[in-house]
C-alpha cells in the first residue's frame, strides 16, 4: 500500500516551513520531507543548535528563522529529515532514500521549495580543492563553526559582503574582496533605485555590511576582470585585473558568488514550462498568481520559482498553505490578501539589486579552455565545438559530450551550458532550451534499488 | 588553512585515508575533513585531477568519497560517526581500448 | 485573411521520419543521386534512434532479419571511414549466458540452425572463455551464445553523424515540421502538409516509428502497433570489469560497461509510454528485480549507483519484426518503421537496402515476412 497524504512539502528553508506550517495548521495532512539532519534549509542552516556566540557573527536576519523553524515544529506536519527525494512521477508518487532505504508515498498537491543554487562560475582553476562558493563557506560558519584563515572572497552579489562581513565579526577577515562588478553599473541600475526605495531596509543593511568590511580593513579590490585561480593540486593564489594593473593575492582558499538561481530540479523533471528571466539571467518555472506550475497539482515556492529571497520565500510559502486550504474547503480569512500586500513590498528591491549585481559577462562567455561541466570535464570550447558540428541545443550537446551527464546532472553548469549554446548560435538566451531531467535526481544506490518497497503486483517484463 | 571557531561540541574520531581525524559531533564528514586541512577528496573520474567541496549543500558532488567501503558518498551530507574509514575515490581513466 | 502561402517544396522522395532509417535511407538515397527531403517533426535523433542502448548486435535476430543484420554488420565495421565519425562504435562481444543445461541445449540449437542457413557469425562459449570478457561473474553461469565482433555504438552520435552525411551528399532536413496529412495528388504526387507548407514528391517513405502508424492508417493500411518505452539505467563510473554486451536467458536485462566505466543496463522493462506528448517516463519499482538481476550476475555491481534513467519511444510490433518494404494499395509508397526495440544495428544496412529497393524497383533481400500485408490480410481473415 502507498501512503497518501494531501500535501508533500519538498525542502525545509523558509518557503517550505511556511508552507507546511500553514497548510497543517488548516487541517490538511502534510509531509515535509528534507535532505539536511534539521530544518531551516541553506539560509537559516543549523539554526536552531547556534550558541549566542555564532548568533552574532551570524546577525539578526539569520535568528530570523528560528521563529519559523519553531511555529513549523509546533504545527502538525510530519517532519521528514534526511529525506532526499530522487523522483515525482506524474502519477504524483514521490521516491525517495532516507536512512539507506527507498521509500514513496503520494501526495495530492505538491509543493516544491527546493531553494536556490549558487550560478555556476566557470573562470580558469575553479575546480581546484581550495576553490567554494561563498555559500559552502557560510555552510561551515553554520553547521560547524569553521573558518577559512587564507581566503580571498571573489564576484559580486549581496551574498559576498554578508560572508565577508560575518567573518570579519567571527574575527577571520578575509585578505581581500574582489568585487567583479563592471564599471557603470550604478548608472544602469539607478532607474530602479526609487522603486527598491519601498524596501530600504535591505539598502541599509547592504551598505552596512560593505561598510563594515571596509572598516576592518579587508582590501577590496572594485571593478576586477579576468579572475583566474592559480595552483597545481590546490590553490594558491589568485590572480585578476583591476584599476589598470594585474594582481596576484596568495591564498590557500577562495570562495567564488556570482548570485544564486533557482534549483528547477524538479520542474524540469516533470516537464513544466520555463521561462528566461532576464533580469535574473536564468530559468525559472511558469508560475500562475498560486503559485501553480503547468502541471495543476505542483506549486513551487521561494528561490526556486525566482530569486526573492528568504523573507519573500517564507510569504509565498504562507500564501501556498493557506490557499491549499482554501482549495480544500477552509474558510479564507483574508490572511491571504495581506501577505500578498507585504510581498509585493519586500520584492520591492528586487529589481535594483538584479540590475546592479547582474552576472559578471566574464562568467557567461567563458574562455574556450575553461571547464563548465565540473562532473565531465567538459570546456566550454567543446560545447561551442560541439554547436558548430550542427548539435542544435543542450540535449543534442549532453549526446554528444556528455555535459551535465554526470553526479550532478546538471545542477552546476545547466544555465551556463544553456547560454553558451545560445551566444554559440548567435540567439539570446530566451532563445535556449534546457537540458532535459531525469530521475534519479541524486543518484541511487543500486542495492537500494534492489530493495525498493513492493508496491503492486509485479509484472514478469518480456525479454529483449 | 581552515580552522574551528571556540566552542565545539563532542570529539568525534574517525579516519581519513588511514589518518586519524578529529571532528566534532554533528560536523559533515566534509566539513570535518576541512577543519583538519584535508581538501584533496578525491580524483576527478575524467581525468584524475584533485577535487575537493565545492558546494557543500549537496548539489556539486564534488565532495565524493568512500565510506565504510560504500563509494559516491557526499561527504557534505553524511554526519561524521565514530570510527568511520573514509578514503578518497580513485579516477577511473578509459581502459585504453577506446 | 489569407496567409502568405508557401511555394510546394519538391524532391523525388519526401521521407517521414528523422531517426536513424530515414536518416539513413535519406543518405543511401542521396548517394544514388536522389533529391530527399525529410520531415521531423521534433529533432533529429530525438527519439528511439537516439536514446537506445546502443547495442550494434546480430546475436539472435530473427531469421528474416538476419540478412539485413549482416549488411548492417559490414558497413558498421567501416562506420568511422564512411561517416567520418567513429560513432562511438566498439567492436565487443555480445553474449547471452546460460545457467541451466536446458538454456545452453537451445543455445546450441540455435546454433546448428543458423550453420544449417550458412551463418556461421554465432557461436557456444564456454565459461572461461566468457569470464576472459567479463571479470565480475556469478558462478551459476555455465556457458553462453555469442557473436564475437558485435558491438555497441553512441546512438545519439551515430544518428546525427548519418544525418550530417545525408545532408553533405544533399538531403534536406525540415526540424521541427510535423507532417500532419498525406495525400496523392491528381499527378500522382504525394502531397504532404505541414504547418510550414505542402512537401511533394512521387515516393514516399514513412520511417517515422511509433508515430507512423497513425499516416499508415489514414492511407488504408492499419497496423497493429503498440508504444512500448524500454527502460535504460546507467550507473556511475566503475573500473572496467565486462568487454561484451551481455543479456541471460530468462532474465530481461541487457548490460554493458562504456569505456568511461559507466554501465548501461537496459533490457526491456517499459516504462511509461505516451506518443501523444512525446513523453517516456521511467517508473521504478519494476527496475527492483532488474538491480536483483544485475547484482547476481555480476557481483561487482553493488558497488555502483544509478546515475540517470531514461525511456525512449519504440514502436513493437506484435510479432516484433519491423513493418518493411512497399505499400499493397498505393505505387510510391515505403515502410520502414515497427523496429520493436532492436532496429538500432539495423539502421545502415536498412537504408542501403530502401535505397536499393525505391531507385531500382527490386533488392535481394527478401522483405516479405516485414510486409504492411501480414496485418491486413490477417485483419481480413478475422
Amino acid at each position: 500500500m502507498i501512503r497518501e497524504v494531501d500535501v508533500a512539502v519538498i525542502g525545509a528553508g523558509p518557503a517550505g516551513l511556511a508552507a507546511a506550517t500553514e497548510a497543517a495548521g488548516a487541517g490538511l495532512s502534510v509531509v515535509l520531507l528534507d535532505e539536511q539532519p534539521a530544518p531551516g534549509g541553506q539560509i537559516y542552516r543549523a539554526v536552531e543548535g547556534a550558541d549566542a556566540g555564532l548568533m552574532h557573527i551570524l546577525g539578526r536576519d539569520y535568528a530570523e528563522g528560528r521563529a519559523l523553524v519553531a511555529a513549523f515544529r509546533a504545527s502538525p506536519a510530519e517532519y521528514l529529515p534526511g529525506a532526499s527525494v530522487w523522483n515525482i512521477g506524474t502519477d504524483r508518487l514521490i521516491d525517495f532514500s532516507r536512512g539507506g532505504a527507498i521509500a514513496c508515498l503520494r501526495a495530492a498537491s505538491i509543493v516544491a521549495a527546493t531553494g536556490a543554487l549558487e550560478r555556476p562560475c566557470p573562470i580558469p582553476g575553479w575546480t581546484l580543492p581550495g576553490v567554494t562558493t561563498v555559500g559552502a563557506l557560510q555552510i561551515l560558519l553554520k553547521t560547524s563553526a569553521v573558518v577559512e584563515d587564507d581566503l580571498v572572497l571573489a564576484g559580486a552579489g549581496p551574498l559576498l559582503w554578508l560572508v565577508a562581513s560575518q567573518l570579519v565579526a567571527a574575527g577571520a577577515p578575509p585578505r581581500a574582496v574582489v568585487e567583479t562588478v563592471p564599471k557603470g553599473r550604478m548608472s544602469a541600475a539607478l532607474s530602479r533605485l526609487p522603486g527598491a526605495l519601498r524596501s530600504a531596509g535591505y539598502l541599509r543593511k547592504g551598505l552596512g555590511l560593505i561598510a563594515a568590511v571596509r572598516r576592518a580593513g579587508v582590501a577590496v579590490h572594485a571593478h576586477a576582470e579576468a579572475l583566474e585561480v592559480e595552483g597545481g593540486a590546490a590553490v594558491t593564489g589568485l590572480r585578476f585585473r583591476a584599476g589598470g594593473r594585474e594582481h596576484r593575492i596568495a591564498c590557500s582558499a577562495v570562495g567564488l558568488h556570482q548570485g544564486v538561481i533557482p534549483n528547477q530540479q524538479i520542474s524540469r523533471l516533470l516537464r513544466c514550462d520555463h521561462v528566461w528571466d532576464a533580469a535574473q539571467h536564468c530559468f525559472r518555472p511558469v508560475l500562475d498568481a498560486h503559485f501553480r506550475t503547468s502541471v495543476p497539482w505542483l506549486h513551487v515556492v521561494g528561490d526556486a520559482g525566482g530569486i526573492g529571497g528568504a523573507r519573500a520565500a517564507a510569504l509565498q510559502g504562507r500564501i501556498v498553505g493557506l490557499d491549499l486550504a482554501v482549495r480544500a474547503g477552509r474558510p479564507d480569512d483574508g490572511r491571504i490578501g495581506a501577505l500578498r500586500a507585504e510581498l509585493d513590498r519586500d520584492l520591492a528591491v528586487r529589481p535594483f539589486l538584479e540590475a546592479f549585481y547582474a552576472p559578471d559577462p566574464a562568467i557567461l562567455n567563458p574562455a574556450d579552455s575553461t571547464i563548465v561541466c565540473r562532473c565531465e570535464e567538459v570546456t566550454a570550447g567543446t560545447v561551442r565545438a560541439a554547436v558548430r558540428l550542427g548539435a542544435p541545443g543542450p540535449n543534442q550537446v549532453k549526446s554528444l559530450i556528455r555535459t551535465g551527464m554526470g553526479p550532478c546532472q546538471g545542477r552546476v553548469c545547466g544555465v551556463a551550458v544553456s547560454t553558451i549554446i545560445a551566444a554559440a548560435q548567435g540567439a539570446l538566451p530566451d532563445r535556449a532550451d534546457y537540458y532535459r531531467i531525469r530521475p534519479p535526481l541524486k543518484p541511487v544506490p543500486l542495492t537500494e534499488l534492489a530493495a525498493y518497497p513492493v508496491i503492486g503486483p509485479e509484472v514478469e517484463a518480456r525479454e529483449p | 588553512m581552515a580552522r574551528r571557531l571556540a566552542g565545539t561540541g563532542t570529539a568525534v574520531r574517525f579516519s581519513f585515508e588511514g589518518m586519524a581525524v578529529e571532528a566534532s559531533a554533528g560536523d559533515t564528514v566534509a566539513a570535518a575533513l576541512l577543519a583538519a586541512g584535508h581538501r584533496n577528496l578525491r580524483a576527478s573520474a575524467v581525468s584524475g585531477a584533485p577535487r575537493g567541496p565545492y558546494c557543500l549543500m549537496g548539489a556539486c558532488f564534488d565532495c565524493m568519497v568512500s565510506i565504510d567501503g560504500v563509494a559516491g558518498r557526499q561527504a557534505c551530507m553524511t554526519e561524521v560517526a565514530p570510527g568511520m574509514d573514509v578514503r578518497r575515490m580513485a579516477a577511473i581513466l578509459d581502459d585504453g581500448e577506446g | 485573411m489569407n496567409a502568405p502561402s508557401r511555394p510546394t517544396r519538391r524532391a523525388d522522395i519526401v521521407i517521414i521520419g528523422g531517426g536513424i532509417h530515414g536518416c539513413s535511407a535519406a543518405l543511401y538515397l542521396a548517394q544514388r543521386g536522389m533529391s530527399v527531403i525529410v520531415l521531423e517533426k521534433d529533432s533529429v535523433g530525438r527519439h528511439a534512434s537516439g536514446v537506445n542502448a546502443g547495442g550494434v548486435r546480430r546475436l539472435g535476430r530473427h531469421l528474416a532479419e538476419v540478412p539485413i543484420s549482416l549488411r548492417s554488420m559490414a558497413i558498421w565495421h567501416g562506420v568511422a571511414d564512411f561517416l567520418d565519425d567513429d560513432c562511438g562504435f566498439q567492436v565487443a562481444p555480445q553474449m547471452r549466458l546460460a545457467r541451466t543445461e536446458a538454456d545452453l541445449a537451445l543455445m546450441r540449437a540455435r546454433v546448428a540452425q543458423m550453420q544449417a542457413l550458412g551463418y556461421s557469425h554465432e557461436v557456444i562459449i564456454g565459461s572461461n572463455e566468457i569470464r576472459q570478457h567479463i571479470h565480475s561473474l556469478s558462478d551459476e553461469v555455465i556457458g553462453a551464445i555469442a557473436c564475437l565482433d558485435d558491438g555497441f555504438a553512441q546512438p545519439y552520435q551515430t544518428t546525427f553523424a548519418i544525418q550530417r552525411k545525408a545532408k553533405a551528399l544533399g538531403a534536406r532536413f525540415h526540424e521541427g515540421v510535423l507532417a500532419e496529412q498525406v495525400a496523392r495528388d491528381r499527378g500522382g504526387d504525394w502531397q504532404v502538409t505541414t504547418p510550414e507548407g505542402t512537401f511533394a514528391a512521387p515516393r514516399l517513405l514513412l520511417t517515422g516509428g511509433v508515430w507512423s502508424g497513425q499516416l499508415a492508417a489514414a492511407l488504408g493500411e492499419p497496423v497493429p502497433i503498440i508504444p512500448f518505452a524500454p527502460m535504460m539505467l546507467v550507473t556511475s563510473r566503475l573500473r572496467p570489469f565486462c568487454h561484451a554486451v551481455v543479456g541471460a536467458a530468462g532474465v530481461p536485462l541487457s548490460f554493458k560497461q562504456m569505456p568511461n566505466g559507466t554501465v548501461v543496463i537496459g533490457g526491456g522493462r517499459p516504462g511509461l509510454p505516451d506518443p501523444a506528448t512525446n513523453r517516456a517516463e521511467t517508473v521504478f519499482h519494476p527496475l527492483r528485480m532488474s538491480a536483483q538481476a544485475c547484482i547476481s550476475l555480476f557481483p561487482i555491481m553493488a558497488e555502483t549507483s544509478i546515475v540517470r534513467t531514461w525511456a525512449g519511444l519504440e514502436a513493437r510490433m506484435p510479432d516484433d519484426i519491423p513493418v518493411v518494404g512497399r505499400s499493397q494499395l498505393h505505387e510510391g509508397l515505403y515502410y520502414a518503421f515497427g523496429f520493436s526495440g532492436h532496429g538500432f544495428q539495423l539502421g545502415l544496412g536498412m537504408g542501403s537496402i530502401m535505397a536499393e529497393l525505391i531507385a531500382t524497383g527490386s533488392t535481394d533481400v527478401d522483405l516479405a515476412p516485414f510486409s504492411v500485408g501480414r496485418f491486413t490480410s490477417l485483419q481480413a481473415a478475422t
